[in-house]
């Protein structure tokens, strides 16, 4: 498998060179901006402004992550600085039961729409598939309206349904694509043997669907701690997750612009999937594959 | 099967019970999910459609009065804006993440030795929220702090070349000037996409099966002739995976232009996303809002449809 282009190794020393020489550039430019990040939080605002934004802190300095974790003023509203950290446990209260629930209901259909087949079996998985590529301006009055309704308005609760709701599509995608690979033999002697719905699904599918779990977690994980159009819409104040906190900060505070916390704020909001990406990410990028190539 | 004698009453009814539950518990699993689904997205998708044939403002109105919504939005200057702005950055974000990602894994399929660490410094963008990725670019891009004071720092000015192009006091200015600030979300959406791009290209390259490479090779067909006749023919199903996925990102996005430029200078990075939003909900044109959902519903319909209806064709089963 892996032979494929392998073979076709260019012998001559200058193409090796240029090849080298290119994948060089490129990786500088990607990690340019890490690098700029985390180089501005730690200087600094006097620094800043004498500096270029390449030149390394000439005093490290802690200062800028700390204003930003609990000191700094979200959003033009808030009078007390209390920094991004509520929001930052707002994004954990809100991803955990988002994820665990979904990934749940996921296992559940996948496992229904591959071993226990029904007339209209397709359409179902295709109206729900169909849901993960919708353009979200579409649902977001009605939800508003809805979660008003439900006195679910601003609240973390109603993130969470939110989430739930539109990973749905996605979970039972992939493991819809992982329990198709199954065998159907395993399931048909289960059955024999006497073995019911939910025993087949915990003690012969659910075993063996680590990897998938893996997968279906981080992706939903990603996903969720990422957004900003369902937190920004649904959340305001002290509820927001932390994309919309960040956003807050950057982009409504007046006066002198405190690019080092910006930049220490964006890395705090960013460490939790960076740490993800870093710890699994074997398993991010196959999530990322079969999120956006379907199966 | 079993003992009970089909005459009594009792046990047979509750067994046909236990049976019939037996045969629809599979169903009852699903149904939550389904349901949740058919009532948050089409029950939803069919909400916002009805709001946009009625005069809502600040809050829903449920009075039909036809096409004045779309006819509102279509004679808006800045919906064309938007759109025209969607046309740029969807056609330069498709062409340079897939160009940049094709490059990037064809280099990567060279037998390279540190392909681990190139790997990953190429892919982690994608775990990056776009608010974060807007909030970093837009700090690079500040034109008195930021690459244009560090260009001027590194002599860039001062090169011929870039004089000669007009470039002369290279105040590096794209993210505050109305006619370049959609490029720096271009920017900014190709740093981020490109290395999983990459990703599925090498995926894709991986997977071609290595005996007609072997074979064209004995031909003596050039690499650059494989590549070009042979390889990338190949990647035809991976090119339409892309372009499916980037072009339903492009239309999607919203928090990027949010983070890096709140849609402006003025209007000049106005999206449909963005005009979605600010039309609902800070204009009070709910109606308009909705109506331009429902394009960029119908945008997003025409691209995915035919490409799930024929995914789900090919499977069997």
């Amino acid at each position: 498998m892996s032979s494929s282009v392998g073979s076709m190794r260019p012998r001559n020393i200058t193409s090796r060179i240029v090849i080298y020489g290119l994948l060089a550039i490129f990786a500088a430019m990607f990690l340019l901006p890490l690098f700029v990040m985390v180089v501005t939080s730690l200087k600094s605002l006097d620094e800043l402004r004498n500096g270029t934004m390449l030149a390394l802190p000439q005093e490290v300095t802690f200062e800028a992550w700390h204003k930003a974790w609990s000191e700094a003023r979200i959003g033009v509203g808030s009078v007390n600085g209390d920094g991004i950290r509520g929001f930052f446990w707002n994004s954990f209260r809100m991803v955990v039961p988002a994820v665990i629930i979904s990934t749940m209901l996921g296992a559940l259909n996948g496992y229904v729409l591959t071993k226990w087949r029904f007339a209209g079996h397709k359409l179902i998985f295709g109206l729900m598939l169909f849901a993960c590529f919708i353009p979200f301006q579409i649902v977001l009055i009605p939800m508003a309206r809805l979660l008003g309704i439900m006195g679910l308005a601003n609240s973390t609760a109603g993130l969470v349904l939110v989430h739930v709701v539109y990973g749905l599509g996605f979970t039972t995608l992939f493991f819809r694509n992982f329990y198709e690979a199954f065998p159907d033999e395993l399931v048909k002697a289960a059955q024999i043997d006497g073995a019911g719905f939910f025993q087949i699904f915990w003690r012969i599918l659910l075993p063996s669907s680590g990897p998938i779990i893996v997968v279906t977690v981080i992706y939903q994980f990603t996903n969720i701690w990422n957004d900003f159009l369902f937190g920004v819409s649904f959340s305001s104040g002290d509820q927001a997750p932390i994309t919309v906190a960040l956003n807050n900060l950057v982009n409504s505070s007046t006066g002198v612009k405190e690019y080092n916390v910006h930049m220490a704020a964006a890395m705090i909001a960013a460490l939790p999937t960076l740490l993800v990406y870093v710890v699994a990410g074997r398993y991010f990028v196959r999530g990322l594959m079969a999120g956006a190539v379907k199966g | 099967m079993s003992a009970v004698p089909l005459t009594d009453p009792a046990g047979g009814s509750s067994s046909s019970r236990a049976e019939r539950l037996r045969h629809a518990l599979p169903k009852l699993v699903l149904a939550p999910s389904f349901a949740l689904v058919l009532v948050f997205v089409y029950g939803f998708i069919l909400w916002t459609i009805y709001l946009s044939f009625t005069p809502s403002r600040m809050l829903p109105v449920y009075q039909l009065i036809g096409f004045d919504a779309y006819q509102r939005l279509w004679s808006q200057p800045n919906w064309y804006v938007a759109l025209q702005n969607l046309a740029i950055f969807g056609s330069l974000y498709l062409l340079l993440c897939t160009a940049i990602g094709l490059t990037l894994a064809i280099l990567l399929d060279q037998r390279i030795r540190f392909e681990g660490v190139l790997r990953p410094i190429f892919l982690y963008p994608m775990a990056l929220s776009f608010i974060v990725t807007g909030t970093a670019w837009q700090w690079f891009l500040n034109p008195t702090l930021g690459l244009g004071r560090t260009m001027q720092a590194l002599g860039w000015p001062t090169w011929a070349p870039v004089r000669w192009l007009g470039w002369e006091n290279a105040q590096f200015d794209w993210l505050v000037n109305t006619e370049t600030a959609i490029y720096t979300v271009v920017i900014a959406g190709v740093w981020q996409a490109s290395g999983f791009v990459m990703a599925m290209f090498l995926a894709g390259l991986r997977g071609i099966d290595g005996e007609i490479i072997k074979a064209a090779e004995i031909d003596g067909a050039s690499s650059f002739t494989i590549y070009r006749r042979i390889i990338i023919p190949l990647l035809r199903p991976v090119f339409l995976s892309v372009f499916i996925v980037l072009a339903h990102m492009a239309i999607k996005s919203y928090d990027l232009v949010k983070a890096l430029t709140g849609g402006g200078p003025g209007n000049a990075t106005e999206l449909p996303s963005t005009f979605m939003y600010s039309f609902t909900y800070e204009r009070s044109q709910m109606a308009v809002g909705a109506a331009s959902a429902v394009i960029m519903l119908m945008t997003i319909t025409a691209i995915i449809v035919p490409y799930l209806y024929s995914e789900l064709r090919e499977r069997r089963g």
